[in-house]
């Protein structure tokens, strides 16, 4: 087991060396120029020029990247070509927004999906379960910024019991906290809930139809120790797998909704950065979405133990 | 257990309970706080390497400046306390006001100064105008400075006075030492208010609060001129990138003020007892249609004339505002409203489609490809190019339109090679009033060649009419030189005016005292 972790941590290293290179290749050669834009509308060609030299946007590609790996490998993400700022603090000022949201919509959905899905199968073709697929049809259907909206409406401006927009930090209050980000999770969390409660259902279902629910049907357990101890735990791998590349999914897939709910989190200054052509911070956070990626990975394939003691590193 | 055991572990479980989720902070009771949504992110506090408009109001905020332009547009000293010029014209000296200081503490020197100015000259056009005339700067003593021409250049004070981007404003010797194409990372200045570079998020807020050492002069505010009497306490820019929900948040009371909500969205915000929906900016922004001068079919004059013949501004401002009560036609090269405005010209663009295909019909067209470049991420731009897509293929043009984003717009746009080879033939785009006020600010008249603003029109009728007009001793004549350069306009058509807009803003009833300027200003402003 302790083999197995380290090497997939040092697999890490290649997957990130050779992200690397093709956000900084991908970058270099898409079309954009972070110099015309800070010289701005007004600029002369002259203007842009010179920004382009102090920057050393002019170097050709391999001094750039080399320049650029060194520094990584240094442990220095470089600095905003706009704001200046490093990238590990414009990475910090932004990454308990998004965990934050990650983590609430990750709990919300599961605290529902889990359930729905669990029901669904056991009152397989009955109006509940058929009540479960049209939610997770519509989950499916909507969009995040539609729901948003919608939530916005009437939960913010005709009820006036949530706010419509920002981010409080933890450190103000559990409350504070948690208010912001009631409507931005249950926006983001129903696609989520429609995958997970699909998936469950579908697992679920496979697994009720096995022999050994039946003999413990037979033995005269109680439904729900049948239902939780015996199919649940068996239906958990592929469940625990949607659920991994679900948070995968969220690192990235939360742009939406922080744009929606004006939350300061990665995914809006990833977009900022690309429209931008902020190629530092561009970098320096598909590298860490990288790493996230793999460790969350990882974790999922380490939680298979938990579940199914068949399996083994 | 015993019952009071479970009274006191209840009490202790209540008072846990309460310090972990906070009973909402009373952040705000003591400080008055006005949150504002602007037009767009803070992403850098360059005021000299950008031109960005975000950043030019950033600057007011944090720095002062030598002179101010006033609602009437007389410049007006305002870190200046008085200034002489000798009568050759070839030395003026400036003496700052008592009691100037930056928001570390130190005094504004005259080195200081110098050095700013020496920093904005080497990047704003008008700046590189006047720098073309120095011979040299001096510090005399504490507050005193010089500035030694080599030739008259009786636009000094419009100059240092200069409303919009790039504004010349004043930093601290050390940081305008920085190379005028690197951006500085430090915003110490001496104006208003002082930036909190610690609660800085790009893409989210921008703080800044009251300087309590600023020394404003006494004088009603007036545009950028006059007292700057800040009467709140902390001001901060906050970024809500989704205009719905920017207008929620000034509804629900979450913000204060909203720059620019979007035209569409003002009938739902106006039955909002509680917002006022204002027109602040008295010149509005112009529109217009730029041309690549460079390639066929828009290296012809013939052709431009033809295309700015067919413009119907009426169809572009419905694009793009839809409201009347927001837009006017103005066929003027300068903003209209403005002493340098006229009518000088306008027949030749009628908006006549039919007389239009005539032209296009005797210019030599030959069918060549038009490619037009749009940013569908500013919708202002991108609706233009729309129209002026329809309206060229119904003049008979081959037209391509090259939906992308702004950053690709100004990077394609930078490239002089034909349009089919990475290049352009069409963008559109719009400047505040009071950058194309006068001639001396005015880039896109210009017809210097390779040198000017993207399109690159060559001139020397157009430049000569320019530095006429820089050095004409009177406003009469300034007007008459104004009006010789607009029907010039009209022969070689640099650009197309497609019209004149205002952008309303919305904020909440608490909020009084706005200044009515091109520029959003925070001194003044009052918070109930």
């Amino acid at each position: 087991m302790f083999a197995f972790v380290v090497r997939r941590i040092l697999a890490t290293i290649p997957v990130m060396g050779v992200v690397a290179f093709l956000v900084f290749s991908l970058l270099y050669l898409a079309p954009g120029d972070p110099a015309a834009i800070i010289a701005g509308d007004i600029a002369t060609a002259d203007d842009v020029a010179r920004i382009r030299t102090v920057l050393g946007l002019d170097e050709p590609f391999h001094v750039r990247f080399g320049t650029w790996l060194w520094a990584v490998l240094h442990g220095d993400l470089g600095s905003s070509i706009f704001s200046n700022l490093p990238v590990s603090t414009l990475i910090g000022q932004r990454v308990e927004a998004t965990v934050s949201l990650a983590i609430t919509t990750l709990i919300f959905a599961v605290a529902v999906a889990v359930p729905l899905g669990v029901v669904a199968a056991w009152k397989a073709g009955s109006l509940i379960d058929r009540a479960v697929m049209v939610f997770a049809v519509f989950g499916f259907s909507v969009p995040v910024f539609v729901l948003g909206y919608l939530l916005i409406f009437g939960f913010s401006i005709s009820l006036d019991w949530l706010p419509v927009q920002g981010f409080v930090s933890i450190r103000e209050g559990f409350w504070p906290f948690l208010r912001q980000l009631i409507l931005p999770t249950v926006a983001l969390g129903t696609v989520y809930i429609a995958l997970i409660a699909r998936m469950t259902r579908a697992a679920m279902l496979d697994v009720l139809s096995q022999d050994y629910i039946r003999t413990a049907d037979a033995k005269g357990l109680r439904a729900d120790r049948v239902l939780i101890g015996h199919a649940l735990r068996n239906a958990a791998v592929p469940i625990v797998t949607v659920i991994g590349i679900g948070v995968a999914l969220l690192i990235g897939g939360v742009v939406v909704t922080e744009s929606v709910f004006a939350i300061p989190g990665l995914g809006r200054m990833t977009v900022d950065a690309i429209l931008r052509r902020d190629y530092p911070v561009i970098q320096g956070v598909i590298l860490m979405f990288s790493f996230v990626y793999v460790i969350i990975n990882l974790l999922v394939d380490l939680s298979y133990t938990l579940f199914d003691p068949r399996i083994r590193y | 257990m015993t019952i009071q055991g479970k009274r006191l572990l209840a009490a202790c479980a209540v008072a846990a309970f309460g310090i972990a989720i906070g009973f909402g902070k009373p952040a705000d009771a003591q400080q008055k706080v006005l949150r504002f949504i602007p037009h767009a992110n803070l992403s850098s506090i360059d005021p000299i390497t950008t031109t960005g408009y975000i950043v030019r109001n950033h600057g007011y905020l944090v720095y002062d400046t030598l002179f101010a332009t006033d609602a009437n547009f007389k410049i007006q000293p305002q870190m200046v306390d008085k200034w002489t010029t000798s009568p050759d014209k070839l030395r003026w000296e400036f003496t700052l006001r008592d009691g100037l200081k930056f928001h570390d503490g130190a005094p504004v020197r005259p080195a200081d100064v110098i050095a700013s100015v020496k920093r904005w000259s080497a990047r704003d056009t008008f700046g590189q105008a006047m720098a073309a005339t120095v011979d040299s700067y001096e510090a005399i003593g504490d507050k005193t400075f010089a500035i030694k021409l080599k030739k008259p250049f009786p636009l000094m004070l419009e100059a240092l006075g200069k409303l919009s981007s790039n504004v010349p404003f004043i930093m601290p010797e050390r940081i305008a030492n920085t190379d005028p194409a690197q951006n500085i990372t430090d915003a110490t200045g001496s104006g208003p208010f002082r930036f909190v570079r610690s609660e800085w998020v790009p893409g989210q807020k921008a703080v800044y609060e009251r300087f309590a050492d600023y020394k404003p002069r006494s004088e009603p505010p007036s545009w950028a001129a006059g007292g700057k009497v800040v009467k709140i306490d902390r001001l901060e820019f906050r970024i809500i990138p989704d205009p719905a929900v920017a207008s929620a948040a000034l509804g629900a009371g979450e913000v204060d003020w909203y720059e620019q909500p979007p035209v569409d969205l003002l009938p739902t915000m106006a039955r909002n007892k509680d917002i006022k929906i204002e027109l602040i900016d008295p010149l509005g922004s112009m529109a217009m249609l730029r041309f690549n001068h460079l390639h066929p079919p828009f290296n012809n004059p013939a052709v431009r004339r033809a295309v700015m013949m067919a413009v119907n501004q009426n169809d572009y401002l419905q694009a793009i505002i839809g409201n009347k009560e927001y837009y006017k036609v103005c066929k003027s090269f300068f903003t209209c409203g403005t002493p340098m405005a006229s009518d000088v010209g306008i027949e030749n663009a009628a908006g006549d489609l039919n007389k239009a295909k005539q032209m296009l019909k005797e210019s030599g067209y030959k069918g060549e490809k038009v490619v037009i470049i749009s940013p569908t991420d500013i919708p202002t731009n991108h609706l233009q190019s729309l129209v002026t897509e329809d309206l060229l293929k119904k003049l008979g043009m081959n037209v391509e339109l090259v939906a992308t984003d702004w950053g690709s717009v100004l990077a394609r746009r930078a490239s002089k090679n034909p349009p089919d080879q990475g290049g352009w033939s069409i963008f559109h785009t719009w400047w505040v009033g009071p950058d194309v006020v006068n001639p001396a600010l005015h880039a896109p008249l210009r017809g210097n060649g390779a040198a000017s603003w993207p399109g690159w029109p060559t001139d020397a009728t157009m430049e000569a009419l320019r530095e006429k007009w820089l050095v004409a001793p009177t406003p009469a004549e300034q007007v008459s030189i104004a009006k010789e350069m607009q029907a010039r306009a009209y022969e070689m058509v640099p650009y197309v005016t497609t019209g004149q807009f205002q952008q309303p803003t919305a904020f909440r009833t608490s909020i009084s005292g706005i200044i009515v300027s091109p520029v959003p200003f925070f001194w003044n402003v009052e918070k109930r």
